[in-house]
């Protein structure tokens, strides 16, 4: 993984000290309560419903186990003793004070971590696949990439008060987008032309929110070494001429959408093509630097299976059924990428506990070269796993809670924290979740029903992806009173769609009743191995919310 | 007097900004004069070594192209701190356009916003007049090293890695 030379320690130092003295300006009254907002924001400084919350970055969503421990240290000392992971490779802090948070900033520089720019109207966080590197259909590992955006994102002095918000996210797979870049502002999909050449794809305008869009294709192949000055001219005209009247209105795909993504790529061009040879572009040294950073660790040659691997699978069904459901795919022979699937009834989605967290980290160093990934479904992977250490590391998953057979199926929920902790939400999430889970709990039923994703998100905002799940609940205020809208049919992983909503919302002891229903049609009407996004673009709406709204007998 | 911090230090400043609805005879000394104004007065600034023109966050620094050898000053206004359409205004000034001049940052200017605008080509600032100014001339120290290319530095930060 990136590892800071003198420069990165510097400039992070320099930010944290940077923000020691905002945050003692503010204190002492130097500072008001709106100029420290955005700066605390910059820093993934909230102030939430309950107490501030505080967002660190985890680039690309990787961490060292020495990072996980420093994170675990750090839920000890300021917090309540758990973190949380969000959908976006970032963890929350929920409980600590603000006088704190230099504190906690200091200790995670030291670690090669920050908090840069994870709030705020700038660019944020760089995602991309959980599984980077190691999955055998990739282009190339995207991961270089993103920590070249990461650079030129960090502090960027033009970018720091865009009109809104600003995400980007690299997917590398040609048949399936692992990052869900149609639904950022800049997606980038890495391709090879004809030549044999690295470049990019670049979709623009996509996003979730209260108007959820699809983004546009650009630019059909952009060179790699014409990455940074692509991307400043896209995020220049959006700087530009982005609405700033109405936060609502502010996000590039409303400027996408109103000037036609035709119109926006000839602004890009042109702006581009002042500066695209300058100073900025790319080099094959920088490139291959940073790319020295991402070399597979030392992988042992080992045979695809065992006899006694496979004597485990026949004997033992708990552990066949784990592998199947919870393991990857890996790229070289004899390795499988684990999830640790952190979602179980009564726990909050992605809170993990200080001690999980020093477990993972365990594990992390004992089998998997000491290194975790962050998933965008709010699991946690251990990537290079030795197939003969499946059975070792399903015993102490199980221990620690982390092991229940359940990734990507129904009750492998994504999440927001809802009513519970967010200030913006109009409805509690976690106990819809809660509610998902205790009614479908029953593993056959649910391996029987097969992938499928439910998504809930507390408000519009929609933290939890709640548009592009195959089930979508999304909490909305109907007179002071918290209520569920159902919507059916998205998809970010394969020709992207945003998802319809069947009809009125339902109360909050509805809902799992409702999915019932909607699940019951499904299973009666598909076909042999049919996904739930494909029935439902089969059969359409109609036989859903027939059933939904029946009247009861 | 007012002050401004120009070129890194703090010094007296005179100048009167004209306000974007200003009519009538010119004052003498010292001038920023809404873009407007400029455009349709241009005639009457041909014998002034001292008047700028300040642009709004919603007007095009692309409007001041044929001018820029002529003008001794250009302020941009920030309306908000939070509206950012200033930073690239400044960086296409200078790094597009070629402008020599003092490009100054007025309206809504202070500390904490310093070193970006800095990086984009500013080298005077009309510090709120309500804060104080030697504090916020410290913020111009800040970072001693940046990753992008910007105006403060040609190269990014790749190209000078050891």
């Amino acid at each position: 993984m990136y590892k800071y030379d003198d420069h990165d320690r510097k400039i992070v130092l320099e930010r944290v000290k940077q923000f020691r003295g905002q945050t003692e300006r503010y204190f002492s009254g130097d500072l008001s309560e709106e100029e420290f907002l955005i700066l605390r924001l910059q820093n993934g400084l909230y102030v939430q419903r309950l107490a501030p919350m505080f967002r660190v970055a985890v680039p690309y969503g990787m961490l060292s186990s020495a990072q996980v421990r420093n994170l675990a240290e750090l839920s000890r000392k300021y917090d309540k003793g758990y973190v949380h992971f969000t959908t976006r490779h970032n963890v929350q802090f929920n409980w600590p004070e603000v006088k704190d948070v230099p504190d906690m900033l200091e200790s995670l520089a030291h670690f090669e971590m920050h908090a840069t720019q994870t709030s705020g109207n700038c660019i944020r966080n760089t995602s991309t696949d959980q599984f980077a590197g190691v999955v055998s259909e990739e282009v190339t590992d995207p991961r270089p990439y993103c920590e070249i955006i990461r650079q030129w994102s960090t502090f960027h002095p033009e970018f720091a008060y865009l009109p809104r918000k600003f995400k980007i996210a690299v997917n590398a797979c040609p048949n399936e987008d692992r990052a869900a870049i149609r639904v950022h502002d800049i997606g980038l999909q890495i391709v090879k032309n004809e030549s044999g050449e690295i470049g990019f794809q670049v979709y623009v305008g996509g996003g979730l929110g209260r108007t959820p869009l699809i983004g546009s294709l650009i630019k059909e192949f952009l060179p790699e070494k014409d990455l940074l000055t692509y991307l400043e001219a896209i995020v220049r005209v959006y700087n530009r001429y982005g609405r700033r009247d109405n936060k609502f209105k502010a996000r590039i795909k409303i400027l996408v959408k109103a000037l036609t993504p035709e119109v926006y790529a000839e602004k890009v061009e042109e702006e581009w093509n002042h500066f695209k040879d300058g100073s900025s572009k790319l080099t094959t040294d920088e490139i291959n630097r940073i790319k020295d950073f991402f070399v597979p660790p030392a992988y042992e040659e080992l045979d695809s299976s065992s006899a006694e691997f496979e004597a485990l699978l026949a004997s033992n069904e708990a552990f066949a059924n784990w592998v199947k459901r919870n393991t990857t795919q890996h790229k070289v022979t004899g390795y499988s990428a684990v999830t640790l699937t952190l979602k179980k009834a009564g726990v909050p989605t992605g809170n993990v506990s200080d001690a999980q967290l020093e477990a993972i980290a365990d594990l992390a160093d004992e089998y998997s070269f000491g290194e975790v990934r962050v998933a965008h479904d709010q699991n946690v992977a251990l990537v290079d796993i030795k197939k003969s250490d499946l059975f070792a590391i399903w015993q102490k998953a199980m221990e620690l809670g982390f092991a229940t057979p359940n990734l990507n199926m129904l009750t492998d929920m994504i999440c927001c924290p809802g009513g519970d902790y967010c200030a913006l939400a109009n409805a509690k999430s976690i106990p819809v979740a809660e509610q998902i889970q205790n009614r479908f709990d029953d593993l056959d039923y649910l391996y029987d029903l097969g992938e499928i994703e439910l998504n809930i998100s507390g408000c519009m905002n929609a933290c939890g992806h709640h548009h592009v799940g195959d089930i979508g609940v999304l909490g909305v205020d109907k007179k002071g009173a918290e209520f569920y809208q159902i919507s059916l049919g998205g998809s970010s992983v394969k020709s992207a769609s945003i998802g319809k909503i069947i009809g009125p919302s339902f109360a909050q002891d509805q809902v799992a009743d409702v999915v019932q229903k909607i699940l019951n049609v499904y299973t009666e009407n598909r076909t042999e191995g049919e996904l739930f996004i494909n029935t439902f673009r089969r059969i359409g709406m109609a036989p859903f919310k027939e059933r939904v709204y029946a009247k009861a007998n | 007097m007012q002050k401004l911090i120009k070129d890194g230090q703090i010094i007296d400043d005179s100048t009167v900004v004209l306000d974007s609805d200003f009519e009538g005879t010119l004052p003498s000394g010292a001038l920023l004069v809404p873009l407007s104004f400029f455009k349709d007065n241009k005639a009457s600034f041909e014998n002034r070594s001292n008047v700028g023109v300040w642009i709004d966050s919603h007007e095009e620094p692309e409007e001041l192209i044929e001018d820029l050898e002529k003008l001794p000053v250009i302020a941009i206004n920030f309306p908000k701190f939070g509206d950012g359409r200033g930073y690239s205004y400044a960086r296409l000034l200078r790094d597009r356009f070629n402008y020599k001049g003092e490009l100054r940052a007025i309206g809504d200017v202070l500390q904490d916003q310093l070193f970006y605008m800095q990086r984009c080509g500013f080298n005077a600032f009309a510090v709120r007049a309500d804060r104080d100014i030697n504090c916020a001339l410290t913020a111009l120290t800040t970072f001693s090293s940046s990753y992008q290319a910007a105006c403060d530095n040609p190269d990014p930060l790749f190209r000078r890695r050891s």
